[in-house]
C-alpha cells in the first residue's frame, strides 16, 4: 500500500481492512488509521463532540424523556429523508419536493379512510405508494423529459403544496380514532428511529455491497462512461427518485402518528434542506460520483442534537439557522479541501 | 501499395467505405484489411479520417457507402452493442471508467459477479487480478479508485477490461495520447503481450510514429480520407512517415496562402 490516502468512493468505505495492517503499529494505531481514512470520521467525531457537549452542559439533556425526542422526534425523520437524498445526490439529481411528499401521504391517507372508506393499514400502504408516484413524476420529468431535477423537484413540490392547501382548507386535522391502534409500529416511541437505523443499514448494504449501488455511484460519477458500459443509467435515476419518494412518504406518515396530528403546513423545504444538508455534512459530495450512508446517518443525528440540546439549553429557534447554515457552509468547505487533498495524496 | 490485396487469413476487410456528413467527405474510397492476429497502426493528421473510420468499425456510425467484411462474411453493424456481440471491442479516447470505483469494479462494470443480492467482491477482486496478471498489467494496489491511477495506468485498465471479453478484434483510439515515455510503455507492452498471445488482432490510431512502428505489423497512412499508404512497420521509418505528413501540410498551407493572394488581387 502507497501512502497515499487510501479513500477512494464509498465503495471502498465498508471493504474489510487488510491482514496485516495492524501488525506493526498496534491495534489502537491501526483502528485510529482506518477511522480517519474514513470520509465519515468528520462528521463522527461532531457528534461524539455534540453528545458530550451537550450531556455536560444540561442534566436533561441524557434522560428517559429527552432521549426519545431527540432519536425519534428530532432525528429519525431526517434520516430516512437523508438516506433517498443520499442515494440522489449521489447519481447526480437532488429531490427538493420530498418535504412535501412528507405533508401529502397522512393527508391521503386521511382523506381515503375518512370520505373513501379505505381501511387503515390500506389507507397506510396507498399513502406510502402515492410517494413511489411523487417519485416517479420528478424522474419522468428529469430524466425523460429533460428538465434539472433542482428544476422539476421544485415545481412538484410547489404543486403538492398547492394540492395539500386546497383541499384541507390549510387546516391541521388529528388521525381518525379507528387508525390509532395497532400502529406502534410505525409511530411508537422507539419506532421511528428503529426504522431510521434498520434502513440506514439495509441502504448502507445497497450502496456498498449490490450492483444497484455501483451502478448508482456510476452513473453520477461518468454518466456517459456508464451508458457506454451498458449500466441501463435511467432505470437507475427512476429507481433513486422512487426511492426518495418512498422515504418521504414513510416518513411523514411516522411524523403524522407521533404527533397525532396531520398538518399541512409539516415537513416543507425546511425538512428537505435539513436532509440535504444531513447528506453533505455526512460527506456526500452535491456534484455526484460519491456519497455514504452511515455519515448522512450521523449528520442527521448531528442535526437533531443541535436542535434538541439547544432548545433545552433555552437558544430559542431563530438563531439555530444561523448555527445551521453555518454549519452547511463549514462541512461544504471541509468536503471541498478534503477532495483537494485527496486528489493530491493520489498523485 | 505494397501488400498483396486481401487474403482467406484476413479477419478483417474495409472495402470501397465512404462517409459524408452533409456536403463534407471524411472518407473516401477507403480500403483497408486486417490480418488474424496482426497489430495494424493506423495514423494520419488531425481530421484525416482516423477517428470516422474507427467508430464505422466499432458500429458507433455506418458508412455512406462501401462494407465490411468480418471473417468472409459482409456484414453491417446496427450498433456498438451488435458490433460487440461479432467480437469488436473499441477503447475510446475517454476510456469509460468510473474514477470513484476501484479497479477490480471497474473491470467488472456492468458484469459484476453476484451472489444474489450482493456482489461477490472476493471473486471479482481475484479474477481481476489473474487477468491482469495473465496480460501482464501491473496494477499496486486492484483496491486502490481508478481516480488515483496515472494515465498509462487507467488506459491499460481500460484495454484488459475490453480484452476481458475475448475480442476478436480490439480497436485503440489514441490509446498513447498526452504519455510520457515511460506512460506509453505501459501500454506498447500491453499490446506486444497481447499480440504474442495471438488471440487478438489490434487497429491502433496514434500521433507517435516511432511507438506505432515498434509495435505494430503494419502501417497505414489516411491523408484527406484516402489511405495513401500501406507498408509493412520494418520497410517504412518514422521519417518517412513525418516527411508524408509535413509535405501534405505544406502543400496545404501553400494553396492557402495562394489562395489568400489570390483573394487580395
Amino acid at each position: 500500500m502507497s501512502d497515499a490516502v487510501k479513500q477512494g468512493g464509498p465503495a471502498q468505505a465498508g471493504s474489510p481492512p487488510r491482514a496485516g495492517d495492524g501488525q506493526s503499529g498496534g491495534f489502537l494505531r491501526s483502528a485510529g488509521l482506518v477511522l480517519l481514512r474514513q470520509r465519515e470520521s468528520t462528521v463522527f467525531v461532531v457528534a461524539v463532540a455534540l453528545f458530550i457537549y451537550f450531556a455536560v452542559s444540561s442534566s436533561a439533556f441524557v434522560t428517559g424523556t429527552n432521549l426519545p425526542i431527540l432519536f425519534t422526534q428530532d432525528s429519525a425523520p431526517f434520516i430516512i429523508l437523508a438516506l433517498g437524498e443520499v442515494f440522489l445526490l449521489i447519481c447526480g439529481e437532488i429531490d427538493l419536493s420530498v418535504g412535501f411528499t412528507f405533508a401529502f401521504a397522512p393527508f391521503l391517507m386521511y382523506f381515503l379512510n375518512q370520505y373513501y372508506g379505505v381501511p387503515g393499514i390500506l389507507a397506510i400502504i396507498i399513502a406510502l405508494f402515492s410517494g413511489v408516484v411523487v417519485g416517479w413524476i420528478n424522474a419522468f420529468l428529469t430524466v425523460t423529459v429533460g428538465l434539472p431535477s433542482f428544476i422539476t423537484t421544485l415545481g412538484t413540490g410547489l404543486v403538492l403544496l398547492g394540492i395539500l392547501d386546497t383541499t384541507s382548507h390549510a387546516e391541521p386535522v388529528t388521525i381518525p380514532t379507528d387508525m390509532t391502534s395497532d400502529v406502534h409500529w410505525l409511530g411508537g416511541n422507539w419506532a421511528p428511529f428503529i426504522w431510521a437505523i434498520g434502513l440506514t443499514i439495509i441502504m448502507h448494504i445497497v450502496l456498498t455491497r449490490t450492483r444497484w449501488g455501483l451502478h448508482t455511484v456510476s452513473v453520477g460519477g461518468n454518466l456517459l462512461g456508464a451508458r457506454e458500459a451498458g449500466i441501463h443509467v435511467n432505470t437507475i435515476k427512476y429507481g433513486n427518485f422512487m426511492l426518495a419518494g418512498l422515504f418521504g412518504a414513510l416518513v411523514g406518515l411516522q411524523n403524522a402518528y407521533v404527533t397525532n396530528s396531520i398538518d399541512p403546513t409539516a415537513g416543507g423545504y425546511l425538512y428537505m434542506f435539513y436532509a440535504v444538508t444531513a447528506a453533505v455534512i455526512g460527506g456526500t459530495a452535491m456534484l455526484g460520483g460519491s456519497g455514504t450512508v452511515i455519515g448522512a446517518c450521523l449528520g442527521a443525528i448531528v442535526i437533531g442534537m443541535l436542535t434538541d440540546g439547544f432548545t433545552i439549553l433555552g437558544v430559542s429557534a431563530n438563531p439555530l439557522d444561523i448555527i445551521f447554515g453555518a454549519a452547511v457552509l463549514v462541512a461544504m468547505i471541509a468536503n471541498v479541501q478534503l477532495a483537494r487533498l485527496r486528489e493530491r495524496g493520489a498523485q | 501499395m505494397t501488400e498483396a490485396p486481401g487474403s482467406a487469413a484476413d479477419i478483417l476487410r474495409v472495402e470501397h467505405i465512404s462517409k459524408n456528413y452533409g456536403a463534407v467527405n471524411a472518407l473516401s474510397d477507403i480500403n483497408l484489411r486486417l490480418g488474424t492476429g496482426e497489430v495494424l497502426g493506423l495514423i494520419g493528421d488531425n481530421g484525416a479520417g482516423k477517428s470516422t473510420l474507427l467508430k464505422i468499425l466499432c458500429g458507433f456510425q455506418s458508412p455512406t457507402s462501401g462494407q465490411i467484411v468480418l471473417e468472409g462474411k459482409e456484414v453491417s453493424f446496427k450498433s456498438v452493442d451488435h458490433a460487440r456481440s461479432l467480437g469488436i471491442d473499441a477503447v475510446y479516447q475517454d476510456l469509460a471508467l468510473i474514477p470513484q470505483l476501484t479497479v477490480y469494479q471497474n473491470m467488472f462494470l456492468n458484469r459484476e459477479k453476484v451472489n444474489w443480492p450482493l456482489l461477490n467482491s472476493r471473486a471479482m477482486r481475484k479474477e481481476a487480478k489473474e487477468h491482469l496478471d495473465e496480460i501482464g498489467v501491473r496494477i499496486p494496489n486492484i483496491n486502490a479508485s481508478v481516480a488515483q491511477l496515472s494515465g498509462g495506468q487507467r488506459q491499460a485498465i481500460a484495454v484488459a477490461r475490453s480484452v476481458f471479453s475475448s475480442p476478436k478484434i480490439l480497436l485503440l483510439d489514441e490509446p498513447l495520447a498526452a504519455m510520457g515515455v515511460k506512460e506509453g510503455s505501459i501500454i506498447l507492452d500491453l499490446i506486444t503481450r497481447l499480440k504474442s498471445q495471438g488471440n487478438v488482432s489490434i487497429i491502433i490510431i496514434a500521433h507517435n510514429y516511432g511507438q506505432v512502428l515498434e509495435v505494430c505489423d503494419r502501417v497505414n497512412l489516411i491523408q484527406g480520407g484516402k489511405i495513401t499508404l500501406d507498408k509493412r512497420s520494418d520497410e517504412t521509418s518514422a521519417e518517412e512517415l513525418t516527411d508524408l505528413v509535413v509535405a501534405e501540410y505544406r502543400k496545404a498551407l501553400e494553396e492557402r496562402q495562394r489562395e489568400a493572394a489570390g483573394g487580395l488581387g
